[in-house]
Formats: structure tokens, C-alpha cells, sequence
């Protein structure tokens, strides 16, 4: 049986069904977590089918694992689902994730586990929905139900009083802004007659769909403000460290980054490219400023899980820069950082989990000296944060060096000044982790260490971890697996954008299609594989 | 059966069968249980919902000398409000059992206020619409202080009777206005007249009077002062058919009224509905930002809703009919569900007032804590619920009219809604059980109320995952009250 046709529904099914199973089940004896986890390894299972089953030689802009069926007449709303190079990695990464902050979750949520565990299901089917979302109906629809299961689990299972005020901040945060999303996306539909992505992207390469700049201009911006606030891109992460700060730990692993980069590269470019190019120098800016912004506060924090936010920030806003840079090897780093940040970050919460699940505290202060008592959980700690600096060998490197080479050969203005700034950050960025390292797991014995027990990973813990770890290092390696991918989107990406500014702005077209590629050419001589090569030039 | 007789049958069924509760309920021992006068009327209603749906089959038609008309729209409405009450009387068929010996009145006038409202709904003739508005308000004016001796129901009614008077005064003049201009209260001849009228003046005056009336009984700002004191004081269950049904038949006879009666003065109206629309929203989402007391807080919430609803009406007349309906519809579901919620936790004593008395309601009542959950999620208007694709609908329908604006502030003002409904749903999921202690966990759900529970849920989902069969519905009344004979060939944007 051939399952290409609808393994995307089915994938984004089995949380479902998973979930609505949970919610009839009774909520004793572990009952939950197993299932929970055969659930989310089943969906994962299910998400591996894509690398293997990906078609690379179809051109770049087709969509594969398509289904395309009437949902609603009218106004016209189709179920419209499929992954292209972009998608495809974010949705295993989403499948990957699932069962680990189960595995993480196992004993750090010990009441009301129902209710966690169908919450973190739906959260998931969410997640996975964004992804493949095809229809901005469809795509709208699960935007704003992932907010309703991590509202829920911020305000159900946060650490503090303070859980249900960082919930509410939160989904404000977000629901606001995608009010506007809405309007934006009804104005395309009033003037276009659909909500198909791939047609409104062809008609936006054409300029067919509104003549009016002015309203196309606030429509990307409300596009773009929307997605900027989930990433979060700086100044709109006010949302990020208090609930991050609250929220439980399989929660944190997903609650930034991902949806709203992939949101920005696949809507925000797709559909407004020349709106994005106007913009683009501001983001370029404020990609960079997050980066030190992020890192210079992550230097300050004695709250560990705050640290692990504000380093969040500088993260996602690597992958900003990238993106905006314009160039396919910055695009490319722009979504290889995007799993990075999900890998690393996850990692590095997960980490911290386990801390605090052992002594009942976030404060930096009152730890020190763990390192010989703990020998796994500093091995695990000293690999995700060289992962996170950046050192080669690891995925972290991977990512900054293809976004920091784009940015430098943008065509965007003023990107030197950004580029050299943003690059200042791998000091600071090895300074807080390392920082952080040596005053945790090094030095005296602490006041918390002193008095409870040690106890070093479980198996259960070990492997909860192990995959990520391997990830490092895998993706660092041998990068090619993934990039393959990933360039074809990158590729085309930078393509539409640059073309549509060649045409609005008039502009050479070859000139400015010469700067676009000619550096991931070199780029990709040097770091991925002879196919994006060929793909960078054309 | 002749075809006044089948024009108005949902009609007589209810009449009769409330007449019939009238006659029975002086025989039944004084003191004994009322519940089988309840599920009489509940026979009554699903006979009166088949009846409308047997009208279907036949198209358009004429009854009474042309003052009634039944056709698709209709026929909506009326599915639409036996649907309402029926739910109101499963989640009411023991909510006075051992509290109140009047309960028999209580199912006959929740018919009568049903024939009121249906006959609303398929009346063209305006005196026709003011004797159906008047039925169905004297019997909701009762019901509202239907637990006698509560100083707060008598309060609720008092004010609800004096002002809903006052209200449909200004109604009536409205219709004298419309004959004096043009020289007929049939809603089709009306739209005739203005086209040679010598008075337009006067025509839009009556047209301003009628507005005002309407908004009064859909509580939309300026007109919305009476809802939260009627709602907290009048018993839940008569909270969720009021703040819906009277509603959805006022809604239907301001569509008739402006879109068949007067289209040729859109220009003229429109600007008005905006500005209703627009305060409407602000008005009671902030409103409700403030309250406390639930019943209050959804009181501002319907009045921040009947805003949404006419945001629609300014969408003329592209999709704004069928965006009307469908609204009203996935608002009377998501509504009617979390009003029956709340009657089963409070009870008759409405034990569970302020936000703070649902601390911890997952923890004891799991299953209608979930339920209530789906309820707010769809006011909020989250996706796959049917208030997310109402919401969807207007403002897709505004926005291709051209209304960008109200668009932002209605969508904006669905954020500032979040707000109030999450801190309910926050203290029902996040908030320790021991913080209140008049919430029983042994209560049980009656198996009616469940089964009232059950549809609204199931409506809310339904309207909001496949929509397409009410949507089909809605879109071919709206062509029914558009495309009706007679009426002004209207130029389309």
C-alpha cells in the first residue's frame, strides 16, 4: 500500500486519536506516560517515513506527500497538506522531540497526569499541523490551537505562583498579534480568492495579487509581526522568560523558535518577497541586536532556566539574521540553526530539568562542585553547551558558520556593521555557557549538592538524552544529510526574494542574482555537498 | 392541509402543546414532580423543529394574506430556536424539581416565547413582526424572575419588563414612521415606496427607531445597559435561551428589515450599524474585563458578541445574510452549552456566582469542566469550534466588503475577549480545589442535561470542523431574503 498520499494526515492524526484515548482512560498506575510514549514513538516512526521516502530531483517549489481534498465550499477552504525541503527536518525534529519530553517528563509531573499528557499530545498534533499546512485556513487553525495546550500547560504545570500570570502573557502575546494575522489573511483571500500557499506564492511572484503597495505593505507586516512574536525576535520576547521560567520542561523544549522561523521563511517570504525585502534591513538589525541583547543577559542571570532564555533569544535570532540576509547560504544556516535551536535548546532544558528535579532549584547560586559527583550529567552538560558555542565538529557550527558567511555577502544594507556585531556574539555566547558550566559543576561543593544525595543519570534519563547528543555530532559531521534538503528550499527561497526585489526595485536582475548565489556557491564548495553547489548557481 | 395551516405549523404545534401544559398542569396533585410537563414540551418542540424542517420541501410560500412567508431563511431561524429550546428545556426539566411549585408555567411560556420568536422570523408584515417580538418578550419578561422570592430575580424582570417595553415603543413608532413615508408595513412594498417616497426623511427615522428597538433586544451598545443586571438576576437556564433565541429572531427580522426593506438606503445605514458594531465590541469586552460574576461577564460577552454579529450586517450584501446566520448559530451553541454548564454546577441556588467559586472545578467536576473549556475556547474563537469559524466568516465577509477597519477592531477586540475568558478557564484548570468548597464533587448530571451538554458540544464542533451542510443552509436563506420578488435590483459593489 502506497501511504505517500496521506501519511501527513495520518502523522498528525495518531496525537489526536492518542490524545482523545488518554482523555477515556483512567489516570493511575503509569497508564498515561506509557501511552503517551507509544503514541508519540508511533508518530515519530510515522515522521521518519519522509527523509526516506523524499524525492530530491523534483523541482524546488513542489510540494511532496501531497493531499488535496475539498474541505469547505465556500468560502473556498481545502484540506491542502505537504512538505517540501523546509518542512520536511522540522517535522521529525517535532517527532523526535514528542517522545523525550515524555521520557523527561516521567517523573517530574506526578499528579494530573491526564491532563499533561493530553495536553502535550495536542500540543503536538499542533505543532506537526503548522508544518504541513498547505491552506493558510488550515495553517491559521493550528497556529491558534497551539496556543491553547501550552497556555494550559504553563498555567496547569508551572513552577510558581506566578504559573497562571506567565500563562496569560503568553496567549496574549501571541493571540493578539495573530488577530492581525487573520485580518491580513482575509485581505489576501477578499482580493485572491483562496487560501492556497502555493498559489498565492505564484501569484506574488507574478505581483497579481493587489496593486495597492500600501496594503500589501501592513499585510506583510501584520504577517511578519504575527510570526516575529512566536520566534520571539527582539523587542517582542517579553513573553519568553517568564514563561519559560514557568513552564515544565517537555513544554519548554517547543515553546520557541521553530514554528514561528518556519512560519516566517515559508509565509512571510512566500508571499510577501518584495514586503520582505523592504524590511529586511530592520530585521537584519534586530537579528543582530538579539544576539548580543540575548547573550549579554544570559551573562547577568543567576536563575538558570532565565540564562537558558535569554540564550534562546540570541539563538532563534542567529536564524533571523540568516534569514534575512537573503543569500541561499544564509537561508540554509537560517534553518539549520532553526533545529540546532531545537536540538541544543531542548537538550539544555531537558538538563536543567534533571537539576531540578534533583535539588528543587533553578538558582545558580546555590550549586557548585557537581562535577565529580555527577560525572554523566557534566559529560551531557560540557557537550550540549560546546554545541551551543558553536565549536567545530558539532551542528552548532555548522549553522552559525553557513548564517554569519551569508550575512556577510548579503545584498541588504548595512549588513557589514550587523554581520560583525552578530559574530561578537560567539565570545559571549562561549561565555555565559561556560560561565554557567564552571560555577555549577566546578568549584566548592554548593549549599543544595552539600546536603542531598547524588544521583547521576538513569536509564531512562540516558535515554532521553543520547539521541540529541548524537544528533551533535552527526549533524556536525556529516551535515550533507540534511543540507541536502534543506538547500533546495534555501535555494529557491533566496531566489523568489531576490527576483521579486530585482523586479519591484529595479535593479539589475543579474547583478543582484550573481551577489545572491555566488557565495553559497563558495560556501558550499567548502562545507556541504557538490549538489547545493550546482543548486547555489542557479 | 391548507397552506395557512402549513405556513405557520411550527407555530401551532408549540401553541398547542403550551396550552396543553397550561390545561394539564391544575389537574397534576398539587406538590407531585412536573418533569412530564417538561418532557411534553419537549415532544412539542422536536415536533415543532420536524415541522419546519417538512416546510423545507416546499420552497417558498405565502400564508395569511401575504403578511407570513416561509421559506429557506425561515426555516433557518426556526430549526435554529427549537434547537435552542430544546436544549433549554433538557437542562431545565428538574431545575425546579423540590424548588419551585410553578414550574408547570415555566414550560408553557418557554413555548409561547418560541411561537413569539418563530413568527418573527417568517413574518414580511412589520405589525406581524411587533405581535410575535411581543409574545416572545412578555414571556421571557416571567421568565427572568422565575425564582420568586429572590430580590435579584424580581429585579432582573422588573427592569428587563420596563425597559424592553420602552424598547419596543420605539419600534412601533418606527413601523407608524415606515407606513407614514411609504404607505405600507410589508416589509417588501416598504422597499417599493422608497423608491418614490416624498418623505425620505421620515423613512430614515423610522429606519433609525427600528434599529434602536432591535438593538435593544439583541443588547447591542448603546441599547445594552439592562443585560448584566437581567442576566445575574434571572435563573441560568433561562440566561442561555434568552441571551439566544430572542436574539437570533431580532437578528433575523433586522436582516429582513434592512436587507429586503430598505436596501437602497445601505449608504444610510450602514454607517450606523458600523459605529452599533464597534461600540458594541469595545463596550462589552472591557465591560466584561471588569466583572467578577460569571453570569455578568458572559452578560457583556453577549453584548460584545452582538457586535461581531453586526459586523456581518455591514457586509452588504455580499456574504453578510449567510455570515449572520451561521454566526448566530455557532453563537447560540457555544452560548446555550456554557449557560447549561453553569446550571448544572450552580443548581437552583446558584451556588457558583464569582470566578473564584470555579477554582479547581477540573479537579472535581472533570467532564463539565472539559465541556465548559470547549465552550469558552470557542467564545474566544479558537479554531475547530464553531466560534472560531463564525468570527472567520463575518470578518472574511467584512473584509470583502471593504471593511478593513472594523475588521482590525473586531479582531483586536477577540484578543481583548481571551483575556476574561481565560482567567475563568485558568481558575477552573489551575486553581486548587480547596479555595471553594460549595461545588459538591458527588452531584450527578441528570441524564437530560448531560444529553443538553452533549448536543451543544457536538454543535460547537460540528459547526466549527464541517461546517459545510449549515453553511449550505445559511447561504441559500440568505439568497431567500436577497434575491426576494420585489425587492430593489441592488447594484453590487
Amino acid at each position: 500500500m502506497n501511504i505517500d498520499h496521506n501519511i501527513l494526515t495520518i502523522m498528525t492524526f495518531v496525537p489526536l486519536a492518542g490524545a482523545i484515548v488518554l482523555a477515556l482512560l483512567p489516570d493511575r498506575d503509569r497508564i498515561q506516560q506509557w501511552g503517551a510514549l507509544a503514541v508519540t514513538l508511533l508518530t515519530f516512526l510515522l515522521t521518519l517515513h519522509l527523509p526516506f521516502h523524499f524525492d530530491y530531483s523534483v523541482p524546488a517549489g513542489t510540494f511532496q506527500f501531497q493531499q488535496n481534498s475539498s474541505w469547505i465550499t465556500s468560502p473556498a477552504i481545502r484540506y491542502h497538506v505537504g512538505v517540501d525541503g523546509l518542512s520536511m527536518w522540522l517535522v521529525v525534529l517535532t517527532g523526535l522531540l514528542a517522545p523525550l519530553g515524555v521520557l523527561i517528563s516521567w517523573r517530574a509531573i506526578d499528579n494530573r497526569r491526564r491532563l499533561f499528557y493530553v495536553l502535550f499530545l495536542l500540543q503536538q498534533v499542533a505543532m506537526l499541523g503548522i508544518f504541513v499546512s498547505l491552506d493558510l485556513f488550515l495553517y491559521y487553525a493550528y497556529w491558534e490551537l497551539s496556543l491553547v495546550p501550552m497556555a494550559l500547560l504553563i498555567a496547569t504545570f508551572g513552577r510558581t505562583e506566578n504559573r497562571r500570570r506567565a500563562a496569560i502573557k503568553f496567549f496574549l502575546y501571541t493571540f493578539i498579534p495573530s488577530a492581525l494575522l487573520l485580518v491580513a489573511m482575509l485581505w489576501l483571500y477578499a482580493r485572491t480568492g483562496t487560501f492556497d500557499y502555493p498559489q498565492l506564492a505564484r501569484m506574488a511572484a507574478a505581483h497579481s495579487i493587489s496593486s495597492n503597495n500600501a496594503a500589501l505593505w501592513l499585510a506583510s507586516l501584520a504577517f511578519l509581526a504575527a510570526f516575529a512574536v512566536k520566534v520571539p525576535v527582539f523587542p517582542l520576547h517579553g513573553w519568553l522568560s517568564d514563561a519559560v521560567s514557568e513552564a515544565p520542561t517537555a513544554a519548554v523544549m517547543v515553546i520557541a523558535g521553530k514554528l514561528g522561523l518556519y512560519s516566517i521563511l515559508r509565509f512571510s517570504l512566500g508571499i510577501f518577497p518584495s514586503q520582505s525585502h523592504r524590511i529586511a534591513p530592520l530585521m537584519l538589525a534586530l537579528g543582530a541586536i538579539g544576539i548580543v541583547y540575548g547573550a549579554l543577559l544570559a551573562l547577568i542571570q543567576k536563575d538558570l532556566k532565565r540564562l537558558a532564555a535569554f540564550g534562546t533569544l540570541g539563538h532563534v535570532s542567529v536564524a533571523i539574521l540568516g534569514i534575512f540576509a537573503f543569500t541561499v547560504s544564509g537561508i540554509d544556516g537560517g534553518i539549520y540553526q532553526t533545529l540546532n535551536e531545537g536540538i541544543g535548546g531542548s537538550a539544555l532544558f531537558m538538563l536543567l530539568g534533571l537539576l531540578y528535579e534533583r535539588y528543587r532549584t533553578y538558582d545558580m547560586r546555590e550549586y557548585g562542585g557537581l562535577a565529580a559527583r555527577l560525572p554523566w550529567i557534566v559529560t551531557m552538560f560540557v557537550l550540549t553547551a560546546l554545541s551551543v558555542v558553536g565549536l567545530p565538529m558539532f551542528n552548532g557550527f555548522v549553522g552559525e558558520f553557513l548564517v554569519f558567511s551569508g550575512a556577510m555577502h548579503s545584498a541588504v544594507a548595512q549588513h557589514l556593521g550587523w554581520t560583525v556585531l552578530a559574530t561578537s556574539s560567539v565570545i559571549l555566547t562561549a561565555s555565559y555557557m561556560l560561565w554557567m558550566i564552571q560555577r555549577v559543576f566546578y568549584g566548592e561543593l554548593g549549599r543544595r549538592p552539600e546536603t542531598i544525595v547524588p544521583v547521576d543519570l538513569t536509564a531512562r534519563e540516558h535515554l532521553a538524552l543520547w539521541p540529541l547528543v548524537a544528533l551533535f555530532l552527526m549533524m556536525g559531521i556529516a551535515s550533507p544529510l540534511w543540507l541536502r534538503a534543506i538547500d533546495i528550499a534555501g535555494a529557491n527561497i533566496a531566489a523568489t526574494v531576490n527576483r521579486s526585489q530585482a523586479v519591484t526595485m529595479n535593479f539589475e536582475a543579474s547583478s543582484q542574482k550573481q551577489n545572491a548565489a555566488s557565495p553559497a556557491s563558495e560556501t558550499a564548495l567548502n562545507m556541504t555537498t557538490p549538489a547545493s553547489a550546482t543548486k547555489g548557481t542557479r | 392541509m391548507s397552506p395557512n395551516v402549513l405556513a405557520l405549523l411550527p407555530e401551532i404545534i408549540l401553541t398547542i402543546t403550551g396550552v396543553l401544559i397550561m390545561l394539564a398542569e391544575p389537574l397534576l396533585p398539587a406538590g407531585s414532580s412536573r418533569k412530564p410537563l417538561g418532557w411534553l414540551a419537549i415532544l412539542g418542540t422536536l415536533a415543532g423543529g420536524l415541522a419546519s424542517w417538512y416546510q423545507l420541501s416546499f420552497g417558498t410560500m405565502h400564508g395569511f394574506f401575504g403578511t407570513i412567508q416561509v421559506d429557506t431563511f425561515s426555516v433557518f431561524f426556526h430549526l435554529l430556536i427549537s434547537a435552542i429550546v430544546l436544549v433549554t428545556l433538557l437542562s431545565s426539566v428538574d431545575y425546579f424539581e423540590g424548588h419551585a411549585s410553578h414550574a408547570g408555567e415555566y414550560f408553557a411560556l418557554v413555548l409561547f416565547g418560541a411561537t413569539g420568536m418563530m413568527l418573527m422570523t417568517c413574518s414580511v408584515e412589520l405589525l406581524m413582526v411587533f405581535v410575535g417580538l411581543e409574545i416572545s418578550s412578555i414571556s421571557t419578561y416571567i421568565m427572568a424572575g422565575f425564582r420568586k422570592g429572590q430580590a435579584s430575580a424580581t429585579e432582573s424582570s422588573i427592569k428587563y419588563f420596563l425597559l424592553g417595553s420602552f424598547a419596543t415603543a420605539f419600534f412601533l413608532y418606527g413601523i407608524a414612521l415606515a407606513f407614514g413615508s411609504t404607505g405600507s408595513t410589508r416589509i417588501d412594498a416598504i422597499s417599493l415606496g422608497l423608491a418614490h417616497t416624498a418623505t425620505p426623511t421620515l423613512a430614515i427615522l423610522a429606519l433609525a427607531l427600528i434599529i434602536i428597538g432591535i438593538g435593544f433586544k439583541v443588547s447591542a451598545a448603546p441599547f445594552h445597559v439592562w443585560t448584566p443586571d437581567v442576566y445575574q438576576g434571572a435563573p441560568a437556564p433561562v440566561v442561555g435561551l434568552m441571551s439566544t433565541a430572542p436574539k437570533a429572531a431580532a437578528f433575523a427580522v433586522l436582516l429582513r428589515i434592512l436587507f429586503s426593506g430598505f436596501p437602497s438606503y445601505e449608504p444610510r445605514w450602514a454607517g450606523l450599524i458600523w459605529i452599533i458594531a464597534a461600540l458594541s465590541m469595545f463596550i462589552g469586552n472591557l465591560g466584561a474585563l471588569m466583572q467578577r460574576d460569571v453570569k455578568r461577564m458572559l452578560a457583556y460577552s453577549s453584548i460584545a458578541h452582538a457586535g461581531y454579529l453586526l459586523v456581518a450586517f455591514t457586509a452588504f450584501p455580499a456574504d453578510g445574510i449567510a455570515s449572520a446566520c451561521f454566526y448566530t448559530a455557532a453563537y447560540a451553541a457555544m452560548n446555550v452549552g456554557a449557560f447549561t454548564v453553569i446550571t448544572q454546577i450552580g443548581g437552583y441556588n446558584e451556588n457558583a456566582r464569582t470566578i473564584d467559586d470555579y477554582a479547581g472545578l477540573a479537579l472535581k467536576r472533570p467532564v463539565l469542566a472539559a465541556a465548559l473549556g470547549l465552550f469558552l475556547l470557542s467564545l474566544i474563537g479558537i479554531p475547530f469550534t464553531g466560534g472560531f469559524f463564525g468570527k472567520f466568516y463575518v470578518f472574511s465577509a467584512a473584509l470583502h466588503a471593504g471593511n478593513v477597519w472594523l475588521g482590525v477592531i473586531g479582531l483586536l477586540n477577540s484578543g481583548i475577549a481571551c483575556f476574561y475568558y481565560l482567567r475563568l478557564l485558568a481558575a477552573i484548570y489551575t486553581r486548587p480545589t480547596t479555595e471553594n468548597d460549595r461545588i459538591s464533587a458527588a452531584a450527578r448530571v441528570s441524564i437530560p442535561a448531560a444529553a443538553a451538554i452533549a448536543i451543544t458540544a457536538a454543535a460547537t464542533l460540528w459547526l466549527g470542523i464541517a461546517p459545510n451542510s449549515a453553511l449550505g443552509l445559511a447561504q441559500r436563506s440568505a439568497d431567500a431574503v436577497h434575491a426576494e420578488p420585489g425587492s430593489v435590483q441592488h447594484a453590487t459593489r
